[in-house]
Formats: structure tokens, C-alpha cells, sequence
């Protein structure tokens, strides 16, 4: 078994809605996978469906080989969620949630000290008699997440975590999990952060409208874009319309006397591109390239779809 | 069998009713006690129900029961419920425990409710009326059974409402109106022939008069007639539960 997660042929429908359609892919063992998508796209479905909160209409989901409804209890054994709403019991404590949730696993007193380590590890010692109420929210992403990882499961699925907290926390974030990553652990990660997926995950799988459209590596995925930018730093007195005609469909903005110019790898040599600015009497004060980031594959792979669709 | 999850789950439900004693236990105990104050001293004068038995006496088993039913009622439903809104009641989704798991724990703590009620509800009533028990073990027995039954219809109301109005709908439209017509201020033999046969269609009305019968010895109904009933109540909407609870109703997609 090296699969963490085998989706397979998996179908969604809520009445009419077409959730999920037909999703079919693995994640495997130890690796830091993204899930990306944008809104509506299935990605909640989806890991409601790896959780066994939701049940697909057909098709089979299995986490560490355990199937999520056959052996429902080895599955959840396996799986930690961190959900991506901020939702707690303002009944408890911070440390007597942890003790109840590792008790719903089996656990006793034994786990205790992992509780408290997992306290010290996402800095809430001193908040561990607090109620969950008097958090603050970056504090209850935290217990979540300590929440989430009381049984040591294999795979961990944090559902945007990093949404709506502060640029420390989001940091802090990013250093935990990739301590979770080398320690073993398969993590799962969806998020609108574009460029947090691209600094962290190995590999992607882009969902849109329940099917999916993209799954690679990271680094294959962006050297699947086929274009570059080049930005120009232009006078003052530069206008838009005095760029060649050959150029203006190549603009990708242009603001504040930064002109920024979408070129094909292969069909856009740069010195062409310069040869026509030259010829056409712009002169520019400075000129970098950027290789594309996942937010450019991201958006020409959705938009690809919508044209088709 | 997951037995420390389902015993975490329960001693969870029964942690939560206890934090908040003034509105869960004193809040159900004294509500009796004007009950008592105002039916007991304006009409112990004037009624006598069984003989040798002051109309006092005779109510506080009913308002025992009453309280018992209640209050295991209102802690499932409110715990699920609650637990559903705000979303928390996900992490227990996650975790391995079975429906039967899940649904004895949340019965289990409704039992408990009922007893820590019942009890002090007896406690203070002790103060109003002389009380003499017939037999501690059909007192149990009845206190179980209802408190269960009432505890899994508890869970049925949690999963079917969709906002607090439903629970309280609930609440208020079946629970009191069946409660409050179960014979608790009176014996059902005292009532017109139709209003006495539609009572022995209510399946509270066993649940008090068993009760009843655990303190005096006697009852307006035969004491297993109202075993049976109870017990098939609590099997029925056991069954009913467990049958949501499998179905993921209101619960997983």
C-alpha cells in the first residue's frame, strides 16, 4: 500500500448538482499535497467525502487502504481534519477539548503527555485551562489543529488554515506543517493561498466544477505554463496606444509606468520584443522577467475550462 | 466496541449538563416547587384521589416524573443540537464511534439528567408531603425506561430541527401537552370516558402511573401493562433513532 488517499471514480450529486463527477486520483504516502479549485469547484465535497461526512453517490474513497464506509473506524483512526470554519464548544477548556477528543479515539491518561506536547508545540500552554470562547481566533485555529491531531494520525487534512489569520500565524503555520511533513505525516492542504501551495506542496490537483483538471507535481504543473512576463519600467510620458500593434494583445496590465507583457515561451522571443520597442521609439528605463507562479497555471487552466464549458 | 470513546461521549454530556447547574437542575427543581406551593395548598383541602393519600403526596411522584421526562428530553435535543448549529459536533463525527456508540451515550447522559432531577426534585418535595415508597426497583425501573426513552426522542428532535424553533416546538407542542396530560395533577379515573380512553393512548401517562405505583402500591393501570408500554415506547423510538442515526439524517450528507 502506498497510496495515503485513493479516490476512485468517485460521484457526487445533491439533487440536480453534479458535486463531484467522476473524480479519480491518488495522493500518495508522505507527501504534501494541494488541493486547489476555485469556489464551488467540489473541494469541501471532496474532503467531507475522504472524512466520511459526506457519502458519495458512487465510487470509493480509502485512507491508509482502509475503505471510509466499509472500515469506517479504521479510516477516521487514520484521518485528522482540521476544519476549515472556526467551531468549537464553549462548554470546555482548551485542554479538556483535547482530552475529550483523544478519549472519543480510545485513548486515556498515556496520551496525555502527547497532549501536553502538542499544547507546547502550537504555543497554548499557557492558554490550556482557557475556554475555547476566550480565544483569540488565530489561538482557536490553533487548538484546532492540536485538535485535530490528538490520535497522531497518518494523514492530516487542514481545509484552509490559513484563511482570515494574521501574517505571524500563517508563518507559524507553514513552519508546523512542514515539521508534521518530515516527520512522516501525509498532509493534505487546500487553500486560496496560491503562492502557500506553491511554496509547500509537492504536488497539486486543481479541481473545477466537480472534475480534475490538473494533477502533477508542482514544478512540472508551472513548467506547463507556457508563458513568461516581462516587465518594463516606462516614462512618464509613455501612452498605451503608441505601443506597436503587435504588442497590445501581448499586455497583460499596465499601471503606474509599469508595463507588464505576457510572452510565449517559445513564439515571443524577447529581443524580437525589444527590436519592436526599439523600432517604434520607446525607450524603457529598466526591464526584469518573472517566471510564471501557480496563481497564472491556476487561472489559465480554470478559464481554459469556462471557455470550453 | 469502541467503550472509551462511548464513555467519553457520555461523561462529555453529563460534564456539560453539570456545568451549568442553576439552569439545568435548580431551574427544573424549583419550578416544581411553585407547582407544589400553588395546586398542593389550594386544592389539598378539597381532593383526595387515593384513599389515605393527601392530594400533596399524590402529586409529587407525577411532578417527579414530569420533571424526570423533561429535562432527559431537553438534554439530548439541546447538547445535539446545539453541537449541530455550531458546528463543533463535527469532531465527533470524525471520531471512531459507531450510531450505537454515539446513541448510548447521548441516552446515558439523559438518564442521568433525569435521575440528578428526579432527585432533587424529591428532595425538596420531601418537605411538603409525608412520602412512603413502595418499591425502590419499579421507582428505578420506571426512571430508567422513561428517562431512555425520553433521552432518544431527545436525539430524534436534535436531528430533525433545523433551527432552535424546532427544538422548541418540539418541546412545547408534544413533550409539555403529553406531559401535562398524563394524569401528573390527576387520576385519569376521575375523567369523562373519552378523555380517560384517549389517555391511555399517551404513552406518558404509563410512564407517570408506573411511577406512581412505585411510591403507593397503586395506580390507575395495571403495573405491567405499564412496564410493557414504556418499554416498548423506548424500543420503538430506539429503533426509530438508530435508524436516522445509520441513514446519517441530518448529520452526513
Amino acid at each position: 500500500m502506498s497510496h495515503a488517499i485513493n479516490i476512485a471514480k468517485v460521484h457526487k450529486n445533491y439533487g440536480k448538482l453534479h458535486a463531484l463527477a467522476g473524480v479519480d486520483f491518488q495522493i500518495p504516502q508522505g507527501s504534501f499535497f494541494g488541493l486547489l479549485g476555485p469556489n464551488g469547484a467540489g473541494k469541501s465535497t471532496l474532503i467531507n467525502t475522504i472524512a466520511g461526512l459526506t457519502y458519495a453517490s458512487t465510487g470509493t474513497v480509502e485512507v491508509m487502504g482502509y475503505d471510509v464506509r466499509a472500515q469506517w473506524r479504521q479510516a477516521r483512526k487514520s484521518l485528522g481534519v482540521v476544519p476549515q470554519e472556526l467551531v468549537y464548544d464553549s462548554f470546555f477548556s482548551v485542554i479538556e477539548v483535547l482530552r475529550l477528543q483523544s478519549g472519543y479515539f480510545g485513548y486515556g491518561r498515556e496520551n496525555y503527555p502527547w497532549l501536553d506536547e502538542l499544547l507546547d508545540i502550537l504555543s497554548l500552554t499557557d492558554k490550556a485551562n482557557a475556554s475555547m470562547q476566550s480565544l483569540s481566533g488565530g489561538m482557536k485555529r490553533r487548538a484546532l489543529i492540536a485538535q485535530a491531531l490528538v490520535h497522531r494520525p497518518p494523514v492530516i487534512v487542514l481545509d484552509e488554515p490559513t484563511a482570515g489569520v494574521d501574517v505571524e500565524l500563517r508563518k507559524m503555520l507553514w513552519e508546523f506543517t512542514k515539521r508534521l511533513h518530515k516527520e512522516g505525516h501525509t498532509i493534505v492542504l487546500t487553500t486560496h493561498y496560491l503562492e502557500e501551495a506553491e511554496a509547500l506542496c509537492e504536488q497539486i490537483a486543481i479541481l473545477n466544477h466537480g472534475q480534475l483538471i490538473a494533477l502533477d507535481k508542482t514544478k512540472t504543473l508551472l513548467g506547463r505554463y507556457p508563458y513568461r512576463l516581462l516587465r518594463l519600467s516606462l516614462p512618464l510620458e509613455f501612452a498605451l496606444p503608441t505601443l506597436p500593434e503587435a504588442l497590445q494583445s501581448k499586455v497583460q496590465s499596465f499601471e503606474q509606468g509599469e508595463l507588464v507583457l505576457r510572452l510565449h515561451r517559445e513564439q515571443d522571443p524577447i529581443c524580437g520584443i525589444l527590436e519592436s520597442l526599439r523600432v517604434a521609439n520607446i525607450p524603457f528605463l529598466d526591464l526584469r522577467t518573472e517566471e510564471p507562479g501557480l496563481e497564472e497555471v491556476f487561472m489559465q487552466l480554470t478559464s481554459d475550462r469556462e471557455t470550453l464549458s | 466496541m469502541n467503550w472509551r470513546g462511548f464513555y467519553t461521549l457520555f461523561a462529555k454530556e453529563v460534564w456539560r449538563f453539570l456545568k451549568v447547574t442553576t439552569q439545568t437542575i435548580f431551574a427544573p427543581v424549583l419550578t416544581v416547587l411553585l407547582y407544589l406551593l400553588v395546586f398542593a395548598s389550594v386544592l389539598s383541602e378539597h381532593v383526595q384521589v387515593y384513599p389515605g393519600v393527601t392530594y400533596a403526596s399524590f402529586l409529587i411522584p407525577g411532578l417527579i416524573m414530569m420533571s424526570i421526562i423533561q429535562n432527559a428530553f431537553a438534554n439530548s435535543s439541546s447538547s445535539l443540537f446545539q453541537s449541530k448549529m455550531t458546528g463543533n459536533l463535527v469532531f465527533t463525527l470524525l471520531a471512531p464511534l459507531s450510531d450505537l456508540e454515539f446513541f448510548l451515550a447521548f441516552v446515558a447522559a439523559s438518564v442521568i439528567r433525569g435521575i440528578v432531577v428526579g432527585l432533587g426534585v424529591l428532595v425538596a418535595a420531601m418537605w411538603f408531603a409525608p412520602l412512603s415508597m413502595h418499591s425502590f426497583w419499579i421507582l428505578l425501573g420506571f426512571t430508567v425506561l422513561s428517562s431512555a426513552t425520553l433521552g432518544a426522542l431527545g436525539v430524534i428532535a436534535g436531528l430533525w430541527a433545523e433551527k432552535w424553533d424546532h427544538v422548541a416546538a418540539f418541546q412545547n407542542f408534544v413533550i409539555l401537552p403529553l406531559s401535562f396530560l398524563s394524569g401528573v395533577f390527576y387520576s385519569v379515573n376521575n375523567l369523562p370516558p373519552f378523555w380517560q380512553g384517549l389517555s391511555h393512548f399517551n404513552p406518558f401517562f404509563y410512564m407517570i402511573d408506573g411511577f406512581r405505583y412505585g411510591f403507593f402500591g397503586v395506580a390507575d393501570s395495571s403495573l405491567g401493562l405499564s412496564f410493557f408500554v414504556v418499554g416498548l415506547s423506548l424500543a420503538a423510538v430506539s429503533a426509530l433513532c438508530l435508524g436516522l442515526l445509520r441513514i446519517g439524517y441530518h448529520l452526513r450528507n
